[in-house]
């Protein structure tokens, strides 16, 4: 299929690239930016005047609940959900059920979401079987099988001594390993701690459980000689921490939540269910701090954490409920909204969406390069085209994913996906 | 970040559920509490009754146990001759897979008027107050560590009964802040209606310094806490306190807080000594104090009755809408 996208402001944040021109797309690659050759005939036709065209989105933390919820056709829902987000590649958490420990999962996903013909996705292997924090599993069978890294989700490691081996074994094949920085004991309320905790009666996660588990990681990566993906930092102590072993040069890279980022704690309400997130909301000094480290590149990465939770699970008691919250959609429109509050280039907030998590995904592996997370006459056609301009409101009729549940419920988002481009192939149109 | 309105209240800023005594104005609590004082006598009387409540329905939820608090709400709604039906839900639906939601649904399809919510976790009730119809009213009894409103009112009411003016009161709430929802109730109470001090006391491990947002003063050190005090409320130790690791013994912890006569000789001749039971004698108070004279505990449950009463009339008087 040739597609030509016209009169677009065409950016790609990796080279600098930023003009008004036509972009033409043929045989699943970018064949020109500027004026299209003689014998180029499209056949589709894009009008992209007054739209940015921009690669397409890669989000580093996208539930899709499979496999698990096969029977609610999730697979498709959430899929649909991050393509019409300008999502072309996600990387999924291996928390599914069961979890994501063998390559016939691996393997069985990968081929259900490629059948469906929407975005690409790299799944993240478990660490340790199960899960449960005792036996590796096998990183290397589970790399062929197409995973791009191996993690915990939201499940502590019970010991010191297993992350360290985790580390030294992973590291051996240069595979990445994902944490989300969390101590499993100091780890276990379900708000920040804080004057909010202690006022609503809610048990807190204090900050020391997230510097405590960085420390710890940045310790014994250092030892390992590993590369580390630090997943949903929350904290402005935390990214102190990160700050410091980023200096030193540890390849160590770090991403942050859209909820992390424009949220606070006092955002809950009245023990509102829909900010019950892990990890938790932390205070204005946490948020200002996030919001000025995305900018200046301590936070490499802005990730929605996707993690739709059906309406059973949120009308609980807070502690009770299921944390999480439906977010794919809002990624684009909670960074360009960050960058215009914060006067961050609008390069910058397409970076962190684009060439920045694509980097991670590749797990400093040259190869994957040139493809997912830029726009270059050559490369991959994985492109999103949105109007900066288009205003909607965030709510279940207008979420896309079977999770209609969000903080930004009922917020006005100023930009819309026109079209989302996945290897040439047009996967979302509005 | 978006505006939210005090679920508590109706447009025109009246009560039509009691959740939490936090974002109640004043003049709720003064109405509220002068109501309480107009039932007072209909406790005395021989009939000890009254119509305001004929032909509605209290169900008393109870999701977690209680015997004081339940048997209060009971005689309250009783007096206020309302039909009153008890639920032991820890003991029925709860344990055989049913959700909250469905419990409030089924019992609302029984023609309930009014809920007495006592949940284990906190913020339950608003849960139940966000689902429930426009004529239905929650009444929070107790949820988590969060709040227990008609405690805190009655407390409320029995300081005002000995002292009259809440103004050049200091008083100091003694024991485990951290797991109290009496105590969280008392202090948005005193600070609403206007105590000139409160002081929170206890050990590090049970009087987080984050209290002091809540406008109290953080002690460490019983002396130094109840020196002066007009009122000390005494919360009481639950005994897993122990196996958490916040405390190393009873008796260490009595020796450190507990009330005895001698301590409490630092504090205003004339201060009054309360407790929201059930008392472990020995441990958080001595007896001694218990049934001394400056202690005011029976009166508590007593007046209770009347603050639950004047609860109740009051949130079935206003619409939702």
């Amino acid at each position: 299929m040739k597609i030509l996208i016209q009169g677009g402001r065409v950016i790609d944040p990796a080279s600098g690239l930023d003009r008004f021109s036509d972009v033409a797309v043929a045989a699943g690659r970018v064949v020109a930016i500027g004026g299209a050759p003689a014998d180029f005939h499209a056949n589709k036709t894009i009008d992209a005047t007054g739209c940015v065209v921009a690669p397409g989105l890669v989000d580093l933390a996208v539930r899709l609940r499979e496999p698990g919820h096969e029977h609610a056709r999730m697979l498709q829902s959430e899929m649909a959900a991050a393509v019409a987000g300008g999502v072309t590649s996600l990387v999924c958490p291996p928390d599914t059920d069961p979890v994501l420990d063998e390559p016939g999962l691996v393997e069985m996903l990968r081929f259900r979401s490629e059948k469906l013909h929407q975005c690409r996705v790299f799944p993240l292997g478990a660490l340790t079987r199960g899960l449960r924090g005792e036996v590796l599993t096998e990183m290397v069978s589970l790399t062929q099988a197409g995973c791009i890294g191996f993690g915990q989700a939201d499940v502590p490691l019970p010991t010191l001594q297993i992350l360290l081996r985790a580390l030294q074994y992973a590291s051996t094949f240069g595979y990445t390993v994902w944490l989300r920085p969390q101590d499993r004991d100091l780890g276990t309320g379900v708000v920040a701690s804080g004057p909010l905790a202690t006022r609503m009666g809610l048990s807190g996660v204090p900050v020391a459980a997230e510097t405590i588990a960085i420390f710890s990681i940045v310790e014994l990566m250092r030892l390992a000689g590993a590369r580390v993906h630090l997943c949903r930092i929350s904290s402005a102590a935390g990214l102190e921490l990160v700050r410091k072993a980023k200096a030193e040069g540890l390849p160590l890279t770090c991403d942050v939540s859209i909820h992390s980022l424009h949220l606070i704690d006092t955002d809950i309400g009245y023990f509102d269910s829909r900010s019950h997130l892990k990890p938790p909301l932390r205070q204005q000094r946490d948020r200002d701090a996030i919001g000025r480290a995305l900018a200046d590149g301590t936070i490499d990465a802005l990730v929605s954490d996707h993690s739709p939770v059906d309406e059973d699970q949120k009308t609980l008691p807070f502690a009770e409920s299921e944390a999480g919250a439906s977010a794919v959609e809002l990624l684009l429109g909670m960074a360009l909204q960050w960058a215009e509050a914060g006067g961050v280039e609008l390069r910058r907030a397409l970076q962190v969406l684009t060439s920045a998590p694509a980097d991670i995904v590749a797990g400093g592996q040259d190869a994957a390069r040139g493809g997912a997370g830029r726009l270059s006459v050559g490369g991959v056609a994985d492109l999103c085209v949105y109007d900066p301009q288009a205003e909607w409101v965030i709510g279940a009729d207008t979420l896309r994913s079977q999770g209609k549940h969000t903080p930004f419920s009922g917020y006005a988002m100023r930009s819309k996906v026109r079209c989302t481009i996945v290897g040439g192939y047009l996967a979302f149109e509005a | 970040m978006l505006y939210r309105r005090n679920p508590q209240l109706n447009k025109n800023g009246e009560l039509v559920h009691l959740l939490s005594i936090e974002g109640l104005p004043a003049s709720i609590l003064r109405q509220l509490l002068d109501t309480a004082e107009s039932f007072v006598s209909v406790n005395d009387r021989e009939v000890k009754k009254v119509p305001l409540l004929r032909g509605r329905s209290v169900f008393n939820l109870f999701f977690e146990n209680s015997t004081r608090t339940r048997t209060t709400f009971e005689i309250a709604a009783k007096r206020l001759s309302a039909d009153v039906i008890n639920l032991d839900i820890a003991r029925s639906s709860a344990s055989k897979g049913e959700s909250l939601l469905d419990t409030i649904a089924n019992l609302s399809a029984m023609a309930a008027d009014i809920f007495v919510v006592r949940h284990g976790e906190s913020g339950a009730p608003y849960l139940i107050a966000k689902h429930v119809a426009p004529h239905v009213h929650v009444i929070n009894a107790g949820d988590g560590r969060h709040a227990h409103p008609t405690q805190g009112l009655l407390d409320m009411f029995t300081i005002r009964h000995y002292k009259k003016d809440f103004s050049n009161l200091t008083v100091a709430i003694v024991g485990d802040v951290l797991h109290s929802r009496v105590a969280r109730s008392d202090i948005h109470g005193l600070t609403t209606l206007g105590a000139a001090e409160v002081r929170v006391v206890g050990p590090k491990t049970l009087v987080p310094s984050d209290l002091a947002q809540m406008g109290v003063r953080v002690c460490h050190n019983l002396k130094e806490g109840i020196r002066d005090c007009d009122v000390i409320i005494t919360l009481r130790l639950q005994n897993e306190r122990m196996s958490g690791a916040l405390l190393p013994s009873a008796q260490e912890y009595s020796m450190s807080y507990g009330l005895s006569r001698e301590v409490l000789q630092l504090a205003k001749p004339d201060a009054i000594v309360m407790h929201p039971g059930p008392i472990n004698r020995g441990v958080e108070i001595d007896s001694a104090v218990v049934d001394g004279v400056q202690s005011v505990i029976l009166p508590q449950v007593t007046f209770g009755i009347a603050v639950r009463m004047a609860v109740m009339s009051l949130v079935a008087g206003n619409d939702a809408n």
